[in-house]
């Protein structure tokens, strides 16, 4: 059998490399048990590590190397200082910050107020991306080496809390000279931050970083980061990354995973934040965004009989297998609880009731004259919607044709449709839609960010942020811009705040809250235990995403511990 | 001999011309703007910063000129070997990018290609002259040949990798080593490989057998065997003649099967997240990197046309009736 020689010999060799990794795994690259593997962040190889540039920087960037000034801290709705020490409002307008001492740029110089106003001040360039936040600031000045007071022309303490706690502290002696398009287009290759972990090396399909050992948090919070390297690998598809965490591979997955209930509930060693369904935490709201500008979706009406022909249980128990819970009326996540006007959602607020859908069309004049199942406009013109979400977003591809049956089954002609991702985008900003589904705000410091992002005004050729339904109402965003202006620490002024809006959101419906998209997190317990749980674990979020390590997810990286070997 | 060569390279040339033509009004012709969606992604929302920056990434980018400008300095670039500039690792040079990943691919393909067509002819051959294994081993060459690269992949991958746990399931190496020259990495580079490697090597395996197989027994049926065997000849000396004239349609299907063999490279990479041509065609389309895509493609076509080339030229040397009808002969 002389032909079977050679793939033999190729086995013996595959098999004996086989034996030498795994024996000498622990002798070089990255210890095992000391490296924390992740993955769920990056969708394409780490190539930048601007933090002016969001979306394009690795993810880490900003919360591992670079620092916001304050963290936030959801569960117990406060903030925490972070590298500032202290803050107070010492007039309605003036804002004085205390900073940290003794803390240090990786590159041995000390941090100062002078960084403070120097990253703030990048903002009068109009293509960084906070430059509203700077355009209200009447002045920032360094009035100590470690004091820095705030001016406001314009004072929207929600918005600049939002800006103080989500937005990094860059280095002055690096980044104060440089101009508009070296800070909004570098791809900053050595970042110099103050963060826990530093840029080690990375590849195509990895990013490496590296414990800081000289952290000011150390000492100055008693948080000691158990991993000495993150290596947070770019995402594959949902089998690989099944596959990794089944082999160890992956101690962290912040990938939606189809099929983990099965996983959770049959291998011990993979858990996550409850025990039970939905298993995962809420990150975020996703949105029935229909376009304002097409008709019939402008009419409020309309939108209301379409609200209440969604049977979201059917998507939850269907797709996503109880993975997620439905949303309230409002949008707003559990963790904001208390901004929801109760009393107004038990009054106002929608559930799934066909019989209500059919009133509300036949109400505002839409009927089905000719016959064909579908109502049309009270003007008699036919209608007929399409309901676009991402091809390969398989959740969603299921949830929208749950949707469009639904609302066929109301009488309103509604197709899905997957078209390319980017294409949906690019059409979406544009407002060359009729219905897509999105859930592009994030949980946050406060519900403000939820509010401008549903009724952000005026509008513009491009909606590239929010208000992709291109909604039109001037009066909802003087409420907004007074819930901006509410003190960041005021809940019951918030709570009013966020009431009056309830109250237009709720009548009108601009957009339709679905469900609340889970914070995926599957943590394999074989190398790393202690992670974050419902039952008998720190409750901090477990995650990488980009957004989150503000919200508390780099204590996760201090409260984990090394499983006994 | 140089009249055939000749006539050869020019449809090769011409081939060349229409391929890099295509290649480059693909991207160009697209829906999907390759810069706003750049800018999209860095969720630029100010009107006029994102008309400023458009305009200086259509010049970085040189989509401001008119087509046949980019047209002409496409093929300029070409033969600096400049491909341009990647949307997806921006800054870095398109040439860069699959200069780093060829190594991957070609460390899988190049074995696959050459271990299943030698093993697979003899595997066939023998097969031939044996019921047994004909009547086994052959239908299982069926199977084989049918299966899609993808779901082989994902097959080997679940039982080797998941199930039995002996070989890891993705990426070019370990993801707790750095690359260098040691045999720790060495060793973690073909642990890795192998999976990805023994799947395009089975699926091409069975095809070559199945073919080797049918031309032996044609063969041994023909003229020239038979008037062998009445001379006497022993049987190892008829079936080494059959051997060698089975072995000519082999090699033309080889250079057939090329493009295919690749696509299924490119596949089977994706499958176990290696990190070659494929895993960054699948990057690329995904980020609508149009610059990175079109320049993978020119490389691939560029491979396959090399390839075959050689095969033509190999076929001149061991076929001899090639030979004579290029000084003129008739058969």
């Amino acid at each position: 059998m002389r032909s079977l020689r050679l793939p033999a010999a190729l086995v013996a060799v595959a098999l004996v490399a086989t034996a030498c990794s795994d024996s000498e795994g622990a002798g070089g690259g990255y210890p095992r048990e000391e490296t924390l593997y992740t993955t769920g962040t990056a969708w394409g190889p780490p190539v930048n590590w601007n933090p002016l540039m969001p979306g394009n920087f690795a993810v880490g960037t900003k919360g591992m190397v670079y620092e916001p000034l304050f963290h936030y801290d959801s569960e117990a709705n406060e903030y925490e200082p972070w590298l500032a020490e202290s803050d107070e409002w010492t007039g309605e307008d003036v804002h004085v910050i205390t900073l940290r001492e003794g803390v240090e740029w990786t590159d041995g110089e000390p941090f100062t107020a002078e960084d403070v106003v120097a990253s703030l001040e990048l903002g009068a360039y109009s293509a960084v991306h906070y430059s509203n936040v700077y355009n209200m600031v009447e002045s920032i000045e360094a009035t100590g080496e470690h004091e820095v007071t705030v001016t406001f022309e314009d004072n929207r303490p929600q918005e600049w809390m939002n800006w103080a706690y989500s937005e990094a502290i860059v280095p002055e002696h690096i980044w104060a000279d440089m101009d508009e398009e070296a800070v909004t287009d570098s791809p900053n290759e050595e970042p110099v931050g103050t963060g826990p972990y530093a840029a080690e090396s990375n590849t195509d399909d990895r990013m490496v970083w590296e414990r800081n050992d000289g952290w000011w948090g150390t000492e100055a919070l008693g948080l000691e980061m158990q991993p000495r390297y993150v290596v947070d690998i770019v995402n594959a598809s949902n089998e690989i990354t099944m596959g990794m965490l089944d082999q160890n591979e992956v101690d962290l997955s912040n990938n939606f995973l189809p099929g983990i209930d099965q996983v959770l509930d049959s291998n011990d060693a993979i858990t996550s934040y409850y025990d039970d369904a939905p298993y995962m935490r809420s990150a975020n709201t996703a949105w029935l965004i229909p376009n304002h500008e097409r008709e019939p979706l402008g009419d409020a009406a309309f939108r209301d009989a379409l609200a209440h022909a969604i049977d979201i249980q059917q998507i939850i128990e269907g797709p996503y297998a109880n993975l997620v819970e439905a949303a309230d009326p409002t949008g707003l996540l559990p963790e904001w609880d208390d901004y929801i006007d109760h009393d107004l959602v038990a009054e106002e607020g929608f559930s799934y009731d066909p019989e209500a859908a059919a009133e509300s069309l036949e109400e505002a004049g839409y009927s089905d004259e000719d016959g064909d199942g579908f109502v049309e406009t009270p003007g008699g013109e036919p209608i007929s919607l399409t309901l676009e979400v991402p091809s390969g977003w398989t959740d969603w591809m299921e949830a929208a044709r749950v949707i469009a049956d639904n609302a066929q089954d109301a009488g309103i002609d509604l197709e899905a449709e997957f078209p390319d991702e980017q294409l949906l985008v690019e059409n979406r900003n544009s407002g060359e839609f009729d219905l897509v589904i999105n859930n592009e705000q994030q949980l946050s410091n406060t519900p403000w960010t939820y509010y401008e992002y549903l009724f952000e005004h005026p509008l513009r050729e491009e909606q590239t942020t929010g208000n992709f339904q291109r909604y039109e109402n001037e009066e909802a965003w003087e409420l907004v811009e007074q819930l901006a202006e509410v003190p960041a620490e005021n809940h019951e002024a918030m709570a009013e705040a966020t009431s009056a809006i309830q109250e237009i959101q709720l009548a009108e419906n601009p957009a339709i809250p679905l469900w609340y998209n889970g914070l995926w997190a599957q943590t394999s317990n074989e190398v790393w235990t202690n992670w974050p749980s419902e039952a008998d674990g720190p409750h901090h979020p477990a995650t990488m995403w980009n957004g989150w390590f503000e919200l508390g997810a780099i204590r996760t990286l201090a409260e984990i511990e090394p499983a006994a070997q | 001999m140089w009249r055939y060569m000749g006539r050869k390279l020019f449809v090769y040339a011409l081939t060349f011309v229409v391929a890099v033509t295509i290649n480059w009004m693909i991207p160009r012709f697209m829906p999907g703007d390759p810069v706003r969606s750049m800018l999209s992604r860095g969720s630029v929302s100010d009107p006029e910063a994102l008309e400023r920056m458009t305009a200086y990434y259509n010049e970085v980018f040189g989509l401001d000129a008119p087509l046949h400008e980019q047209y002409l300095s496409f093929w300029a670039g070409l033969f600096r070997g400049d491909l341009g500039i990647s949307v997806m690792f921006y800054p870095e040079p398109v040439v860069d990018i699959i200069l780093r990943a060829v190594p991957y691919t070609l460390a899988l393909l190049v074995p696959a290609i050459v271990l299943s067509w030698i093993v697979g002819n003899h595997f066939g051959a023998f097969a031939a002259r044996s019921k047994v294994l004909d009547n086994t081993i052959l239908p299982a060459g069926y199977v084989l040949t049918a299966t899609p690269y993808m779901w082989l992949a994902l097959l080997m991958a679940w039982s080797l990798g998941i199930v039995a746990g002996v070989f890891p399931t993705a990426g070019g190496y370990s993801f707790a080593l750095t690359p260098g020259a040691n045999w720790e990495f060495v060793s973690s580079l073909i642990v890795h490989w192998f999976l990805p490697f023994l799947s395009m090597f089975v699926v091409a395996l069975g095809g070559w057998a199945i073919g080797m197989r049918n031309m032996i027994i044609y063969e041994l049926e023909d003229d020239y065997a038979t008037y062998l065997r009445a001379l006497g000849a022993p049987r190892r000396l008829v079936r080494r003649y059959a051997f060698r004239n089975a072995m000519l349609p082999q090699i033309t299907g080889l250079a057939v099967q090329l493009g295919t063999i690749i696509t299924g490279a490119l596949l089977t990479e994706i499958v176990f997240n290696y990190p070659g041509l494929g895993t960054l065609v699948l990057d690329s389309l995904n980020n609508r990197d149009f610059f990175l895509l079109q320049g993978i493609f020119l490389f691939v076509v560029v491979g396959v046309l090399i390839a075959n080339f050689v095969i033509d030229v190999v076929y001149v040397l061991i076929d001899p009736r090639t030979r004579v009808q290029m000084t003129g002969g008739s058969s």
